[in-house]
């Protein structure tokens, strides 16, 4: 039988933990569950839940940082922020509508899964957000690392470490992170009719102007009518977004359109579909189609998204779009994963890696979820995982490939 | 002076095989790589903390990653410590070596490899110079973002090595947020690379916890960084204030107003003194503090964003603002600024310090900073990164009174445990060094910093690489 621990206290996950490490009782971290697909299926003896340690800390909007409890719902965390006309500026993806999950998203699982959206460009990752943390290792310490401040070198950045990892290193207990301003206009360019190798080179043209395009994402033909629902302009888009400062945003707007008009039929989407256009690619909502089709989030340099794409579809049925000016790409798979084909040619386009966001159970227990890494820093990530949960009872399997020899 | 820092003691067996092993390094390495001779080792016995110097064994200036790998593979076979070496500009003794210590420069590496610019990325090796990156693509209209004062020297790998920052990070962050990827060789001689030009990586964020990790994890012989393209224009423009409190009130307003410039900086009237002697650059000598605040953009977004500072300025009770007219005022008034640490040294010796805190407690902490280094019977410059709270009191001092530069370094210390109690840390860009190493344990408790010694023995078991570094050396794990 599964027992469910959902301590109320740092320390009471502490306790958990060093029962469990001694008793080498293995567990399954969770916050909301919500992004329980990801990843390869954790085997575990038991779950832990970060629920009730919920809350947020201190805000103060004048820093521009904010600390919370890791099981604080992220709906909690966006209404204090735009209460005070603020925001997570790397828009952290909701992976409910791809993966039929319910629940909460935590704040501490945005991290741990350090989700990221379109402003990667201009705002970075949320590992760039993620000033300090508060974390319970695997021997059941209560760690600390970080700060509240925006400049910090002061020892080895756990932070980053501690972004992204899955609750394989440690249980965050607490977060505190950057937030930026709402922009107070938004718009954005759209170029129709390109193909993807024509939409890559303009946004990488839309990219070197000195507007700051805040997002620049290219959605194919296929995928153009599950947008602002099917009200894109006919033709593949490629979406350019512009923000900030209202006169600025009108005044950009203008020049980008200008200088892309020489390769397409250009409009322009107000603030309203600009919001919501891009909450759609953040969610990446033509693959929300409650199957399991099995959906990949490759990461590539920006110039060979296009290129992988094209490879593929000469050996197999994939659908895709393009966001980060087309080195993140959204694969639909029209039946198997193809991981080995697909992880094959990212190599030959130059290098990245593939994570498989969605599939059958069947599959998700017997393809690395995550990029299986070169032996040596296979092998250095497994030593650092050691130094963190010697026991190995954290999250066991999730991120099975970064241990395989 | 009295030297209050302790290195670790050589390694008797090391030292005892000097002859051997430096005969065993010119051997492996091409000629011209290698320097043993006291002359040409004395350069190498310090860095920018220039209180602290020791000779190293030798020193060696590989030219490829191979040859790294080589000498790397050969130290952690004999157990002799290393030390990396960029311009060897560190303000905080990261590049200071021991008497058992080999020292690798990077200096002979200072190739770009590629410049990418539909992906703008730009791939270079560990010792190519920070302006130099920024230097090679200004002409298409892109820069690297991050631009320490000593940009002019300080090189990439050393960048990495300390996650270094500079003014214009307020808007566009340090290296760790600029690096894309790294090649580079694990204390074995071990090659990895990490990252490339996706925008992020697989696994377990280790370029992240290379960043910064002051040359203890390995050494970084490539990197790929982020190339952004340049404003339309850029317009640094002088505030003036009667206090520092108005002047550190105001940075708090304009940034919790929803403007962010891309740098605010600080000067107090030491500090505008002593730059505006250097540089000529038009600084206001009747105020208390001085704030440069630099916006970009079009004319008209400059303009737009200058309009709602200077109403927060205003509120403020600002006396003097000066917008600079052309580009040569522009150039001045960031060469005032990017030279104070030089300009300081020509007056008198000084420490660095280099906390943060947060932007509500920089006026508290700027009055305490002046009671404190008063209070030893001192004086003390302010000239900071006030947009993210990254303060640089220079301690003013004489090197040769060994009372008065005791008197320094304490006044120090007690400046940085005021950050840290002020919610802040010991070291926003500068790095720990041996500079701050004792004083590891105000910040963070024994599990942390054993947590963090943890991530350190997974790549370097053996503690070969810059031991003498960032942990207290007491308390460290048995190697």
């Amino acid at each position: 039988m599964i027992v469910h621990f959902d301590p109320a206290s740092e320390e009471g996950i502490a306790s958990v933990v060093r029962s469990a490490a001694a008793e080498r009782v293995t567990l399954a971290v969770v916050g909301g569950g919500t992004r329980a697909g990801l990843g390869n299926p954790v085997r575990a003896d038991r779950t832990l839940s970060t629920r009730r340690l919920s809350g947020i800390g201190t805000y103060d909007p004048a820093e521009m940082t904010m600390s919370a409890l890791a099981g604080t719902p992220l709906a909690e965390v966006e209404a204090a922020l735009r209460a005070k006309g603020q925001m997570l500026s790397f828009e952290p993806m909701d992976h409910r509508p791809i993966s039929g999950t319910a629940g909460e998203p935590t704040i501490g699982g945005v991290f741990a899964a350090n989700a990221s959206g379109p402003r990667r460009y201009v705002a970075g990752a949320a590992r760039d957000s993620l000033l300090g943390v508060r974390f319970v290792n695997g021997r059941g310490e209560l760690i600390k690392a970080g700060g509240r401040v925006m400049k910090n070198v002061t020892g080895l950045d756990l932070v980053k470490l501690m972004a992204g990892s899955y609750g394989t290193l440690g249980i965050l207990t607490e977060v505190t992170f950057k937030v930026l301003p709402l922009p107070p206009a938004a718009a954005t360019v759209i170029v129709s009719g390109l193909n993807d190798a024509e939409a890559a080179a303009v946004m990488a043209e839309a990219m070197a102007q000195p507007v700051e395009v805040s997002g620049a994402a290219h959605l194919p033909e296929s995928v153009r009518g599950r947008f602002l629902d099917g009200n894109l302009p006919d033709g593949a888009a490629t979406a350019l977004r512009l923000e900030g400062l209202a006169a600025s945003v009108a005044v950009r707007t203008e020049k980008l359109g200008e200088k892309l008009t020489r390769f397409g039929r250009v409009s322009q989407l107000g603030e309203a579909e600009t919001m919501a256009l891009w909450a759609e690619i953040r969610d990446v909502k033509p693959y929300a189609d409650g199957s399991r089709r099995p959906l990949w989030r490759v990461s590539v340099a920006p110039s060979a998204g296009h290129q992988l794409i094209a490879a593929l579809r000469l050996q197999t049925g994939v659908d895709a779009f393009y966001d980060w000016q087309g080195g993140l790409v959204w694969l639909r798979m029209e039946a198997d994963p193809e991981a080995e084909l697909l992880r094959r040619y990212i190599g030959a386009v130059g290098g990245g890696h593939a994570t498989l966001l969605r599939a059958e159970e069947e599959a998700r227990g017997r393809i690395p979820a995550f990029e299986p890494q070169p032996p040596a820093v296979a092998q250095l990530s497994e030593r650092v995982r050691a130094k963190f949960d010697p026991s190995g009872i954290l999250n066991p399997g999730r991120v099975a490939p970064l241990t395989r020899k | 002076m009295p030297e209050t820092i302790g290195f670790l003691k050589p390694r008797q067996a090391v030292l005892d095989r000097r002859r051997e092993i430096v005969a065993d390094l010119g051997d492996l390495l091409p000629e011209g790589c290698l320097i043993s001779d006291e002359r040409g080792l004395k350069p190498f016995e310090t860095d920018a903390f220039i209180a602290y110097r020791r000779m190293p064994l030798a020193v060696v200036l590989p030219e490829t990653t191979e040859q790294v790998a080589t000498v790397l593979k050969y130290c952690s076979r004999y157990g002799i410590p290393i030390v990396p070496r960029g311009a060897g500009t560190s303000l905080s003794g990261g590049a200071i070596p021991q008497e058992d210590a080999i020292v690798v420069g990077l200096s002979k590496m200072a190739r770009i490899l590629d410049i990418d610019l539909f992906n703008r990325t730009a791939t270079v090796q560990a010792g190519v110079t920070n302006l130099n990156i920024s230097d090679a693509v200004s002409a298409d209209g892109f820069f690297y973002a991050p631009d320490p004062s000593s940009q002019l020297a300080c090189t990439i790998g050393g960048n990495i090595g300390m996650n270094s920052g500079g003014a214009h990070c307020l808007k566009y962050g340090v290296t760790t947020n600029n690096l894309l990827g790294v090649k580079m060789v694990l204390f074995d001689g071990t090659v990895i690379e990490l990252g490339g030009k996706a925008l992020d990586a697989s696994g377990y964020d280790l370029l992240g916890l290379i960043c910064g990790s002051e040359g203890q994890l390995g050494i970084v012989t490539e990197a790929t960084v982020r190339l952004i393209a340049k404003a339309e224009g850029a317009r640094p423009v002088l505030f003036g204030f009667a206090t520092s409190e108005s002047a550190g009130s105001c940075v708090a307003d304009i940034i919790g107003s929803g403007i962010i410039p891309v740098a605010i900086e600080f000067m107090d009237k030491p500090a505008i003194e002593i730059c505006e002697a250097f540089a000529h650059a038009g600084y206001p000598l009747d105020v208390e503090a001085l704030l440069i605040v630099e916006v970009e953009g079009s004319e008209a977004e400059m303009d737009s964003m200058l309009a709602g500072i200077i109403g927060i300025a205003r509120r403020h009770g600002v006396m003097t603002i000066k917008e600079s007219q052309s580009a040569l005022e522009a150039a001045l008034i960031w060469k005032g600024r990017k030279s104070a640490f030089g300009a300081t040294g020509r007056i008198a010796d000084y420490i660095c310090m280099d906390g943060t805190v947060p932007l509500s407690q920089l006026s508290h902490v700027l009055r305490r900073t002046g009671e404190i280094v008063a209070g030893y019977g001192l004086r003390v410059a302010n000239v900071f990164h006030a947009g993210d709270g990254n303060m640089h009191p220079l301690i003013l001092y004489n090197i040769n009174d060994p009372d008065e530069a005791a008197r320094a370094e304490e006044a120090g210390n007690d400046i940085l445990k005021l950050c840290v109690e002020a919610g802040g840390c010991l070291t926003g860009e500068h790095g720990v060094g041996i500079e701050k190493r004792d004083l590891m344990l105000f910040q963070y408790s024994k599990a942390d910093l054993d947590q963090q010694m943890g991530a350190r023995a997974a790549f370097d078991p053996q503690w070969l690489l810059n031991p003498s570094k960032v942990f207290p050396l007491e308390g460290r794990p048995a190697a």
